[in-house]
């Protein structure tokens, strides 16, 4: 694996490790990494450093929906504008264009059932280009970003093993 | 009543990691650094085949040598990683672990009185296993100096006219320590020049980190007097379904063929069909699980030279060796003092053998979270002792 991609492997799952510890571990000196991890900032390459949190054990209330778009492309710019327009609300988390029986898809944050439905009549469906929309409330999450999220997992092993 | 006990048995020492397993079970919320298993679970797909087997009724015997599916696996295998040749018809077996390979290996080829010389520190059940086959362990006590290699000067030293068998623990545990391809040809000369025979145990082959693991059974005229032991247990964190094999040339494996037909039967089906999947479709998790190893083994390294504690730099497997001879106390004592003050279990060097005195094994088979906070108690734990805090 080149340098890069071992940097990113590794804080994709623990964006939380400091520069020595991630040059140690990757067996090279702190400045290479900084330096890969700046330009790679810069580049827009590593695009933000997240938490992953599983809000149900919160007593914060949070709802989620996966919302199915079709929509009518635009002469010479394709999706793209329509997209801009989605993704500039700051309301939805994510707008990815799909392959399939509809063209994005949308997810959407808020704090009430009534909020995401509100926001999908009043915003997203009287978008001039926004055919129609199918909104999918999670119920659940139990795995997001690679790591289950429902349970914690106990280490069963015997204490001390030949 | 008569005596209901062998004398031979009577002989053989209970492992000394059991007593060490008992403190350790005592004391509550203690980390352990003690295992000698990888923390990852088996990959699903893996699993999955497995499930599916169980699924579709396949719960009968197989034949004794093992699925025919799984021993041409297991040879493409060989040949893929390590450029070794083995006929799947008969010269591979599939056992229930490595362990029983290194069993039936030696009951196969021992005579009583012949001599067999295991380098060690190594794995605890060598010596007893070459005591019940009715042979005479004799042991190499491998030297830190030499980063727990066996050099040519060593064994030449420990071969008599008895000497019919050398068994190869690399890489090893408990040390960490590989052996190259120079240094296997070095072994290698001596054992052509005695006419002895190789068990070679390479159980840890995936894990090592600074060059791919070389087999001395891929060495010119070895394969020949090479019995080779490997298994599934390490390398795709199966230690559970208890699946391993070995290969040989056929006059030896048709013998071994023979104890474990009447002994065990054969190894579990299950098992079986899951690693069919693991060698087809499992480099990819090796590879990544490699990985994981290698960075946190980077990490133990680099922890252990801040503390100032002597530490060679281990290629393989996933322990570190620490020297604690600066405390000017045993392995045991070491060890019973961390676990007793620290809560953190780490295993004392000789059970791995008499010349692991001084040393303690260290597992990293754990996540980098764990390894941290161990870290951090073993460093508080020896700054006490010198007395800097």
């Amino acid at each position: 694996m080149e340098m890069r991609e071992k940097i990113l492997t590794f804080i994709e799952k623990n964006s939380r490790v400091d520069l020595k510890e991630l040059a140690i571990i990757l067996g090279v000196d702190e400045a290479t990494v900084a330096n890969e991890m700046a330009a790679m900032e810069e580049e827009h390459i590593i695009c933000g450093y997240h938490t992953l949190i599983d809000w149900e054990k919160t007593s914060i209330e949070k709802v989620n929906a996966l919302i199915e778009v079709r929509v009518t492309p635009q002469r010479g710019r394709g999706f793209d504008t329509v997209a801009e327009r989605i993704y500039n609300y700051a309301e939805v988390n994510a707008v990815y264009l799909i392959s399939g029986g509809y063209d994005l898809l949308v997810t959407l944050e808020g704090k009430t059932l009534r909020e995401v439905a509100q926001f999908v009549s009043d915003k997203l469906s009287t978008l001039d280009s926004v055919l129609s929309t199918k909104t999918n409330f999670i119920l659940k999450k139990y795995k997001d970003h690679g790591t289950v999220i429902a349970e914690k997992k106990k280490d069963e092993r015997m204490l001390v093993t030949p | 009543m008569r005596n209901p006990l062998s004398e031979r048995i009577t002989t053989i020492q209970p492992s000394g990691i059991r007593k060490f397993f008992d403190i350790v079970s005592e004391m509550k919320d203690a980390i352990s650094l003690g295992v000698g298993e990888p923390d990852f679970d088996t990959p699903w797909h893996i699993r999955d085949e497995g499930i599916y087997s169980l699924e579709k009724g396949r719960t009968f015997y197989t034949s004794n040598a093992g699925l025919k599916e799984l021993k041409i696996e297991i040879a493409n295998y060989l040949y893929r990683r390590f450029g070794l040749s083995y006929d799947y018809k008969d010269e591979i077996l599939v056992t229930v672990g490595g362990s029983e390979g290194i069993d039936i290996a030696m009951r196969a080829m021992l005579d009583p009185g012949d001599e067999v010389l295991i380098p060690q520190p190594s794995y605890v059940s060598y010596e007893p296993c070459a005591v019940l086959a009715n042979g005479k362990p004799v042991v190499i006590e491998l030297q830190e100096k030499n980063e727990f290699r066996l050099t040519a000067e060593e064994l030449e030293a420990a071969i008599t006219p008895k000497t019919k068998l050398l068994v190869m623990p690399f890489p090893n545990n408990p040390t960490g320590a590989v052996m190259e391809q120079k240094d296997l040809e070095a072994v290698a000369q001596v054992v052509k020049k005695h006419d002895l025979f190789v068990l070679s145990d390479e159980i840890y082959s995936e894990l090592t980190y600074l060059d791919k693991h070389v087999s001395i059974a891929s060495l010119p005229g070895m394969k020949e007097r090479t019995v080779l032991i490997n298994g599934f247990s390490k390398s795709y964190a199966m230690t559970g379904w208890r699946l391993g094999y070995a290969c040989a040339p056929k006059v030896i494996l048709e013998q071994m063929l023979k104890i474990h037909q009447f002994a065990i039967m054969c190894a579990p089906t299950t098992s079986q069909y899951a690693a069919v999947d693991a060698l087809k479709n499992g480099d990819e998790d090796v590879a990544h699980m490699r990985e994981e190893y290698d960075g946190r083994r980077r990490f133990l390294v680099h922890r252990f030279k801040e503390m100032g504690l002597s530490c060679f730099e281990p290629y393989g497997a996933f322990y570190i060796f620490p020297s604690i001879r600066e405390f000017g106390m045993t392995s045991d004592e070491f060890a019973t003092k961390l676990l007793e003050q620290e809560k953190v279990a780490v295993v004392p060097g000789t059970a791995f053998g008499a010349c692991g005195e001084g040393f303690v094994r260290i597992s990293y088979a754990y996540s980098l979270e764990n390894l941290k906070k161990a870290l951090d108690r073993i460093e508080h734990f020896i700054k006490g002792l010198r007395g800097e805090i």
